[in-house]
């Protein structure tokens, strides 16, 4: 491992400090992708925080039967804002944060494709999100409640129809996630262009970097994924206030059409936020084992059918709506079908562990649980493609324990390794790992304690978004249990924040290359210059800076 | 159990080498070659395909074992003596319609127990009035939803006599964890019993006179209704046979005089959301209502 | 900077990448085609299933005359484009022009074809089924056509001005594709629309 430079030397000193209003008006108008980056996840981890909240306010609400916490109305704009918030305001932008920052960098370019329309959608996405919560403020909901809106996540028809749905909460869901929606197409496309276009001289696709290849796998998912959210919002705006029909089902309308609309989108969204940390992990894992990633192009391969199958299992969503036996069968195969090439990326990275020299640092140790973690998702997941055992499990809260496995367990656990592994680059400190240590054991005991136990619930008998459960039913130890858990997690998040903000002004000096990494954004400054690099690289392997440090044994000669 | 045992049987597996990799192949400082990069190994396509074609193998597996149990399920023949119900679901109760017996109930759903060497299951054919609902009771059956516009159905089959709880499992509103289910499974002579009482109008007790007068001068019989009498509203649960059932409220309380009388007060006071309006009787008129209502047996 | 590692410097053969403009433009008409997808599954999926009012039978003609407007369209943009790469200021103008106006042509048609179904027809948004579907497929299409006019003559406007020049070849390419599938867009449409759904 590379040599740090002692904790008591400072960055240099280059330029004059500047105004606020100056730093100000630089990050507002800035069109430069690390910046844009910066935003995108520091907005992020604002709104993980009020996601965050939301859910112990769910959790205090659960913890004991016939609890009076919160009312019905506000724990039903609770669950709503709280997987809304999750999914839209909180992983999309992290991950396209992630990405926007560390792309050009991996590839050697000096910035995105299109730098202004990366600036416009961070912009409209942000309007977005605060649109949302505005609600809280604007609206009046399900019979006038008041606020926020109430009608879940999905927000199936016909709840959301005007007869349903007073008032204007529903609208504020339908217009945030549009405009976010918007910024998020624009994302994706200016990924395609960069990894597309922009690449450095030498770097064929088969030379990218594996993050590379499943963003731009993830962002051509985008395209035919978030665009059905779309025409179905625009549907609904339709039937709220033109008088149109599309899931009125007074006039012959069909719930089931906006079911269909909403899980071709929701679906592979649950790819598109699981496909960066599979890219995360691709470039974190071999680092800390000191291995070449094992089996690139089977990787490769694996990553694209992930994004292709994934079109196909949506109505694994809907197998209690009464499909043939025909429709049903249909998805349980293409939903058993995705595990094969999910499970050779598990197999590959425990290939690439195999023989290695595992470093356990917090990031590899946020990894090395995600690996478990993801596996025990995964196998939930084929439980629940078998359509039978779904319809006793749908809707309930061995559901919820089985998606929160994944967006918690895998998704959140891959983006604080990505972290702790990134954040020297980006800010040119070291995170504390002895703080990192607590925030790891502290969450896995929390995440564990939560969503292990959550299944139980589930296979007993409780539904999901209920805002309280009868007393004679036995949930209620295990309900406490799951709360309980939620308080390891908020206390290691809010630990994590202030690892972040204490390193940021008192951590090591960081360097170019603090894990003696391979890829291209260790071979510029900590943080880098706003050009990225001086002079334009040119590669010749998959892991150029191994060759430079390995000239005896460098990649390139079992390039092909 | 044949897919507990083989994702269990991964787990431990891939699970055990995991465990088994991160303990055998960690950086030790004391090693001799600790600063050496270890072997750098790209790929072994003999190994992939092998861990590849083997998940495939599974996949075929259980995927043929599901569709028998989807084909068993769906397209299991129907018996000539099972009971067929109509359930609607609405925001927040269950509608009970016995088509070929003639009866109408609400929120209590009886059926008759069935004998496995000459099954008698119950048919139900379902649908919304309203917004999507889900009928889940664990111990008998996988959920099916209920789609307005749409007609599902499912049948349950249950060889135990006794209660059976569930509830709505689909989030239809601000009231769904109170739109509670609960089936009886009777015995013959039980269920028999109950059919001929419900088949009954409503029972005319002359004590509850003023209360019937109350409940017939009052929006109560636009919404609900009371068979034999000018009740005959749809909006709400049948009255017919109120005082028979154990809970209100779709079993979100026990029945009792006491809890008749806060409800019909205002529903709020168990249900804040639920769509009956608070009715804003005088007292007088409540306490009267409430002794029809318990008449209604 | 001088902890920053040298990476070898190599300059061999040609490094050449598709265009950036081709690539995004490309990504925004897969993203928009899924979108049209959607509007024409509902399109489909409600065919016959309107409980009242008029079918599309009843109503609707074939509308020939604008779509071959609409389609020759791509035919003059192209031509158009070829010009500016050739540097002929006049003729790409002229062609242009020629786009713009078949475009319009087009609209115009539309917007007859509305006419005629609102007041005679009496066929709205709000009357049935088939109403929803139809206003909203066709109407999402027509709203592309008036994002792609409203380019097309902004870079008509700058060729009559003389500040398109063969440079901007590359981007008039990427407006072009825009029209090309707003163009075969229309043509799903009214297969679906006029053909098989009547």
């Amino acid at each position: 491992m590379a040599t740090q430079a002692p904790a008591t030397a400072s960055l240099p000193e280059t330029a004059p400090r500047r105004l606020v209003l100056e730093v100000l008006h630089d990050w507002v108008t800035t069109v430069d992708h690390k910046k844009i980056g910066l935003m995108y996840i520091g907005y992020a981890l604002i709104f993980l925080v009020v996601g965050g909240f939301e859910a112990l306010l769910i959790r205090v609400q659960l913890a004991v039967p016939n609890n009076h916490f919160v009312s019905p109305q506000v724990f039903n704009q609770l669950f709503t804002m709280h997987g809304t918030t999750m999914v839209f305001f909180v992983g999309m932008p992290i991950l396209f944060g992630f990405g926007n920052y560390l792309i050009p960098l991996m590839i050697g370019a000096r910035d995105m494709a299109f730098p202004r329309l990366n600036a416009f959608s961070f912009w409209i996405s942000a309007f977005g999100g605060l649109l949302l919560y505005f609600s809280y403020l604007g609206a009046s909901g399900l019979y006038g409640a008041g606020g926020a809106p109430d009608v879940g996540w999905w927000a199936y028809a016909p709840l959301t129809m005007r007869a349903f749905s007073h008032g204007h909460s529903t609208d504020y869901w339908t217009l945030a996630i549009l405009l976010s929606g918007i910024g998020t197409i624009g994302t994706s496309a200016n990924i395609v262009a960069t990894v597309i276009s922009m690449r450095c001289p030498g770097m064929k696709l088969s030379r990218m970097p594996l993050l590379a290849w499943i963003y731009l796998v993830m962002s051509g998912l985008v395209f035919v994924t978030i665009s059905p959210l779309t025409a179905a919002q625009i549907m609904l705006m339709l039937d709220r206030y033109v008088g149109s029909h599309f899931f009125d089902t007074q006039a012959g309308g069909s719930a089931v059409l906006w079911m269909h609309f909403f899980w071709i989108f929701g679906h592979p969204e649950v790819y598109v936020l699981v496909l960066p940390a599979f890219a995360f992990a691709n470039e974190i894992i071999p680092v800390f084992s000191r291995k070449a990633v094992f089996g690139y192009p089977a990787m490769v391969a694996a990553s694209v059918g992930i994004g292709f199958i994934s079109l196909s299992v949506w109505a694994h969503h809907m197998f209690t709506i009464g499909m043939t036996a025909g429709g049903n069968t249909f998805f349980v195969l293409s939903t058993m079908t995705i595990s094969v090439p999910t499970g050779i990326k598990i197999f590959n990275w425990l290939a690439t562990l195999w023989g290695g020299k595992i470093h356990f640092t917090s990031s590899m140790m946020f990894a090395i649980a995600f690996l478990f973690q993801f596996l025990i998702a995964g196998l939930t997941g084929i439980m629940l493609a078998v359509a039978p055992f779904d319809w006793q499990l749908s809707g309930s809260y061995f559901i919820v324990a089985h998606f929160h496995y994944v967006l918690v367990g895998a998704i959140i656990f891959m983006i604080f390794s990505a972290f702790y592994y990134w954040f020297p680059k980006m800010s040119g400190r070291m995170l504390s790992e002895k703080l990192g240590k607590w925030h790891f054991w502290l969450f896995l005991i929390g995440f564990h304690l939560t969503f292990d136990f959550m299944h139980i619930p589930g296979i007993l008998g409780m539904p999901r978004r209920i805002y309280t459960y009868e007393a004679d039913r036995g949930w209620m130890l295990l309900n406490m249990i799951v709360s309980s858990g939620a308080i390891f997690q908020a206390v290691a998040t809010l630990l994590f924040v202030y690892n972040m903000v204490w390193s940021y002004f008192k951590g090591p000096i960081a360097g170019p290359d603090p894990w003696d990494a391979w890829t291209l954004e260790w071979s510029t400054t900590s943080p880098p210059p706003d050009y990225n690099f001086a002079v334009i690289p040119t590669v010749e392997s998959r892991r150029p800076l191994w060759d430079i440090k390995h000239p005896d044994d460098p990649d390139s000669l079992y390039d092909e | 159990m044949l897919v507990l045992s083989v994702t269990a049987g991964i787990f431990l597996v891939v699970g055990g080498l995991l465990l088994y990799v991160v303990i055998r192949y960690r950086h030790r400082a004391g090693d001799a070659n600790a600063h050496q990069e270890p072997p750098q190994i790209y790929g072994s396509t003999q190994i992939e395909l092998s861990w590849t074609v083997i998940p495939i193998l599974i996949v075929v597996m259980l995927f043929l074992a599901t569709t028998r149990v989807i084909l068993s399920t769906q397209n299991a023949p129907k018996p000539a003596d099972s009971l067929d119900v109509t359930v609607i679901g609405h925001q927040f109760w269950w509608e009970y319609r016995y088509p070929k017996l003639g009866i109408v109930a609400a929120n209590e759903l009886h059926i008759p127990v069935s004998d496995p060497k000459h099954p008698t299951p119950t048919y139900l054919s379902m649908s919304s009035a309203d917004t999507d609902h889900s009928f889940w009771i664990p111990r008998l059956a996988g959920k099916t939803d209920l789609i307005p516009n749409r007609v599902n159905t499912m049948w349950i089959d249950p060889q135990a006599p006794g209660l059976y709880l569930g509830q709505c499992a689909q989030y239809c509103g601000t009231q769904h964890a109170k739109m509670l289910l609960r089936v009886y499974a009777d015995t013959p002579e039980q269920f028999a019993a109950w059919v001929a009482h419900q088949q009954q109008p409503a029972v005319e007790d002359p004590s509850a006179s003023k209360g019937r007068d109350v409940f017939q001068h009052n929006a109560c019989i636009s919404c609900h209704t009371v068979a034999g009498t000018v009740a005959t509203g749809r909006f709400g649960p049948d009255l017919t046979h109120l005082a028979s059932r154990d809970t209100i409220a779709s079993g979100a309380v026990p029945n009792s005089a006491a809890n008749v009388r806060a409800f019909v007060d205002n529903p709020a006071n168990f249900k804040p959301g639920a769509l009956m309006p608070a009715m804003h009787l005088s007292q007088k008129d409540l306490d009267a209502v409430t002794a029809y209502l318990m008449t209604l047996k | 900077m001088s902890e920053a590692a040298i990476i070898p410097q190599n300059p061999d053969t040609a490094w050449v990448l598709p265009s950036r403009g081709i690539v995004g433009m490309v990504c925004l008409i897969v993203a928009e085609s899924a979108i049209f997808i959607i509007f024409i599954v509902a399109y489909l999926y409600y065919l016959g299933k309107s409980l009242t009012g008029p079918t599309p039978h009843d109503v609707l003609e074939l509308p020939i005359f604008i779509s071959i407007c609409l389609l020759s369209s791509s035919a003059t943009v192209h031509i158009a484009v070829s010009a500016l790469h050739r540097g002929n200021r006049t003729a790409t103008s002229l062609w242009l022009a020629a786009t713009v106006l078949l475009g319009s042509i087009f609209l115009a048609g539309t917007a007859r074809e509305w006419y005629h179904l609102i007041t005679v027809d009496h066929l709205t948004l709000q009357t049935n089924l088939f109403g929803t579907t139809f206003y909203s497929l066709v109407g999402l299409h027509a709203t592309h056509v008036i994002v792609g006019l409203t380019m097309l003559s902004l870079a008509l406007v700058f060729s009559l001005t003389g500040s398109l020049t063969s440079k901007d070849t590359g981007r008039m390419e990427v407006l072009s594709l825009y029209w090309h599938f707003v163009d075969a867009v229309w043509i799903v449409v009214f297969t679906v629309v006029y053909v098989l759904g009547r």
